[in-house]
């Protein structure tokens, strides 16, 4: 039995949302039991964004993530700052080092820091930061191979945004590959 | 049907439609907001219509005209804006209109916050409006729930004739699940003879109405709408009664709520306490029959509430002094945590132990 | 070194959560200067509304009462019947003021009532996420009008200003506009009247200010200026619709 908690949390505007939804989406595809709960408010106006994602292999209980977070992705200082807490010891952080100078507090947790904005300008779209940071966080935990996230992909973006594909894939590989995972 | 991940607030939109709503009668609030933004871009496509109203009480009496005109027709809110629906709601109901309603509840009192609550269900279940009446509450945990039940509620409300509310809260609505569309199960529908349509010169006028101003009239019609009240308690009580069967103690929670209890019961199993959870569905018609069913192995209920307690009155009735009731309840848009609700129910055996010591 | 520019006393030190570029931010400092320059500060109870401006409460220096969404006119009324002697006034948005609180705008108007009302038309709901409110524009896409507002389906938007201009109990109206720097200071003696009308016992006033809500509009701060310009003014022309002593005057640039 396996269950995976996620908190992906940063600014508004950096794709947290998207990225958790991502999570949520390919786990459905991959016949898991899923659930996606955003943050929401007025602090959502140019404040901080969260969302808490859960993969599971049995019905969903609670969709919240209190103490007993199995990952959390932090695209900024705040958030990180916010959400370590949240980890369960031996639980993975995940933090953008582009934006995080600091060190966590927990020591009892594996920390993951990830270039995320120089590697997705080098891919060629600053924007994609979420998704190297969610390669990373896919080449350690292996929750999905690469190419289900690639489908999913997809089937998210849908048809108008097709010519995003290709960059964000590439992104998604570059952050797995800091982890060892094969690209592919 | 293939799943689909969607937003509890759309997935209402979605399975309304396919419900058979055509139309829909609203006014923004957080944190229901997506619902109405969805019904406006679907709506039209359907030939249906969406009309964002002036106000909470216009759009409730859009519904009024809509619904005694024979339309399946809706309007959705989140707690402030469901206040200011009561006067409506007891005009639907002493006409006996079908209509749905959906709560996405947020704590209160006054303008509260915006996030998830259930600080709502004296309104809901005793009638926020005025005079005897009553109206169907269902109270899902899930967004595949409320599709379930937003899918047959237009029928539920068309068979009795009565407002069929639905009381989700913020997180139901702002949550993704995967969801699947299914058809309910059939239902015999009454003709709506009733209706107005215009004579056409075929009938006599139809007249919507519930002013009876000769008292034996009155009470007439409200000893109808108790025959009515009663038919539906016998027929439409839904709960889910989980590890109840050899629970010391059982837990009492909807919703939103009863999902995080669910976790609790898990916790408490593996720490070796017996515990339960009665579920109920719909909170009116009450499940007093889930109570009477419990066996000798259970010692105390716990009712667990995001508010300050109103739900308990309900457990209270039901126990009748067969247990003791403690509670647990976060509010103001706190969710209870479900560590800390083991701990109440820990806690509450061992005092519930030292009193038949 | 001299003091050239010193924020008002009229508002307190507290950060205001209003997005980069709102408008909402001037409009409060300029109703707060006259407050502070009028001396009234000390005897004034203002009501903040239902939508961005429901903390106001935390940013004007003076008493205050928050009211529900569309009543603030009504809860005006009650606080001014008790104390006659000082200066109420109320702040709301169109959705608040021009959609479920128009019954009471239009009787606090019509008994007269010796309140102020600052009325901001951003043509849109901003705090609920960019919902069509009646001040929308027709063809204005908002998130409950998708395909753009129609007039067959939504009406036309609703010119407030010129609707109570009507009421013979509203002693003072005038609608102006923030969108440069001359109109801002057009606005602030809009506002200094207003209160004066009050001051001095006349009846009701309200200043309706043209405002921009770039977050929901989708746009930059400052083309959100320029379209409030190029779009809103056409059709909620700038004047004084109503003062002391002059009936329905037409709307006029002052
Ligand atoms: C009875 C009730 N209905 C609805 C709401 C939700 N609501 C909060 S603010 C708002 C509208 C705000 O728009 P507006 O008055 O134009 O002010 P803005 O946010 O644009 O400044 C609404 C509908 C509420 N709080 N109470
Ligand atoms: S949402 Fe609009 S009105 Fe509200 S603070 Fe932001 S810009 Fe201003």
């Amino acid at each position: 039995m396996s269950e995976h908690k996620i908190i992906c949390a940063g600014f508004g505007g950096q794709g947290v949302m998207s990225m958790g939804r991502l999570v949520a989406y390919t786990g459905m595809l991959n016949g898991r039991e899923v659930s996606w709960l955003p943050s929401y408010g007025p602090e959502m106006r140019g404040g901080t964004a969260n969302c808490h994602v859960i993969v599971s292999d049995h019905p969903v209980g609670s969709p919240i993530i209190h103490r007993d977070a199995t990952a959390v992705i932090a695209m900024n200082l705040p958030s990180m700052r916010k959400f370590e807490a949240e980890l369960v010891p031996g639980g993975l952080l995940v933090i953008n080092r582009s934006l995080i100078d600091a060190t966590p507090d927990r020591d009892d947790v594996t920390v993951v820091p990830v270039r995320a904005n120089e590697i997705a300008t080098e891919v060629g779209n600053a924007r994609a930061a979420n998704m190297v940071m969610l390669g990373a966080y896919l080449g350690i935990t292996r929750l999905f191979p690469l190419s289900a996230v690639g489908e999913a992909l997809g089937k998210v973006f849908g048809p108008k945004k097709a010519q995003f594909l290709p960059v964000n894939e590439e992104a998604l590989a570059r952050g797995a590959a800091l982890a060892g995972q094969p690209v592919g | 049907m293939e799943k689909v991940l969607m937003k509890g607030n759309e997935a209402v939109g979605a399975a309304a439609i396919r419900g058979g709503c055509r139309y829909f009668f609203g006014y923004p609030i957080t944190p229901q907001n997506e619902l109405p933004e969805y019904m406006s871009r679907e709506l039209p496509k359907v030939g249906g219509v969406f009309l964002q109203a002036e106000s909470e009480i216009a759009a409730i009496n859009m519904v009024y005209g809509a619904a005694g005109s024979g339309a399946r027709v809706m309007t959705s809110s989140s707690s402030p804006g469901i206040a200011l629906k009561q006067e409506g709601i007891s005009y639907i109901a002493g006409a006996e209109l079908p209509c749905v309603i959906v709560n996405m509840m947020r704590g209160g009192p006054g303008l509260g916050g915006i996030q998830p609550g259930q600080s709502d269900y004296f309104q809901a279940t005793r009638g926020g409006g005025n005079g005897d009446y009553r109206h169907i509450v269902y109270a899902p945990a899930s967004v595949q729930e409320t599709v379930d039940i937003m899918t047959e509620a237009f029928d539920v409300a068309d068979q009795y004739r009565i407002p069929v509310l639905v009381l989700g809260d913020g997180m139901i609505g702002q949550m993704m699940e995967p969801v699947e569309f299914r058809d309910p199960p059939t239902r015999e529908l009454p003709e709506k003879d009733w209706i107005t349509d215009g004579t056409a010169g075929r009938r006599a006028p139809n007249i919507i109405n519930s002013l009876y101003l000769a008292p034996q009239d009155l009470e007439d019609h409200n000893r109808r709408l108790d025959a009515k009240h009663r038919l539906i308690t016998e027929r439409e009580t839904r709960w889910e009664s989980f590890r109840c069967d050899d629970a010391e103690i059982v837990f009492v929670s909807y919703g939103t709520a009863s999902r995080i209890v669910r976790n609790a019961v898990e916790m408490l199993r593996e720490q070796g306490v017996r515990a339960g959870l009665i579920r109920p569905i719909t909170l009116w018609p009450w499940p007093q029959a889930a109570f009477d069913a419990l066996g000798p192995s259970v010692r105390a209920l716990m009712a667990v509430e995001m508010s300050m307690g109103q739900m308990i009155d309900d457990v209270k009735i039901s126990a009748a002094g067969r247990w003791p009731v403690g509670f647990y309840g976060r509010s103001g848009g706190m969710v209870p945590d479900q560590h800390a609700i083991a701990e109440a129910a820990v806690a509450m055996l061992e005092t519930a132990t030292q009193e038949v010591r | 070194m001299p003091m050239v520019f010193e924020k008002t006393r009229g508002l307190t030190d507290r950060e205001t959560h209003y997005c980069p570029g709102c408008t909402h931010g001037i409009i409060h400092r300029l109703v707060a200067e006259v407050l502070e320059e009028m001396e009234l500060l000390d005897a004034t109870i203002g009501v903040a509304p239902v939508g961005c401006s429901v903390l106001a409460y935390d940013y004007f220096n003076c008493d205050m009462h928050e009211a529900a969404h569309g009543r603030a006119p009504a809860v005006a009324t009650g606080i001014k019947r008790v104390h006659p002697d000082l200066t109420v006034f109320a702040y709301q948005g169109d959705g608040d003021l021009a959609s479920i609180g128009t019954a009471e705008i239009v009787h606090a108007a019509h008994r007269g009532e010796k309140i102020t009302v600052i009325f901001v038309n951003n043509a849109i709901y901003g705090m609920t996420g960019g919902q069509m409110a009646p001040t929308t524009l027709i063809g204005q896409k908002t998130t409950t009008s998708p395909y753009g507002r129609e007039q067959s389906h939504a009406g036309n938007p609703i010119r407030i200003s010129e609707m109570l201009a009507t009421i013979d109990g509203a002693t003072f109206i005038e609608r102006t506009s923030v969108h440069n720097p001359q109109s801002v200071r057009k606005t602030k003696a809009a506002i200094r009247e207003a209160f004066t009308v009050q001051q001095k016992g006349l009846g009701f006033s309200m200043v309706e200010v043209l405002s921009t809500c770039p977050t929901n509009w989708g746009m930059p701060p400052v083309e959100a200026l320029e379209w409030l310009e190029a779009n809103m003014i056409p059709y909620y022309p700038l004047g004084r619709f109503r003062s002391p002593g002059v009936d329905r005057t037409s709307a006029a640039e002052v």
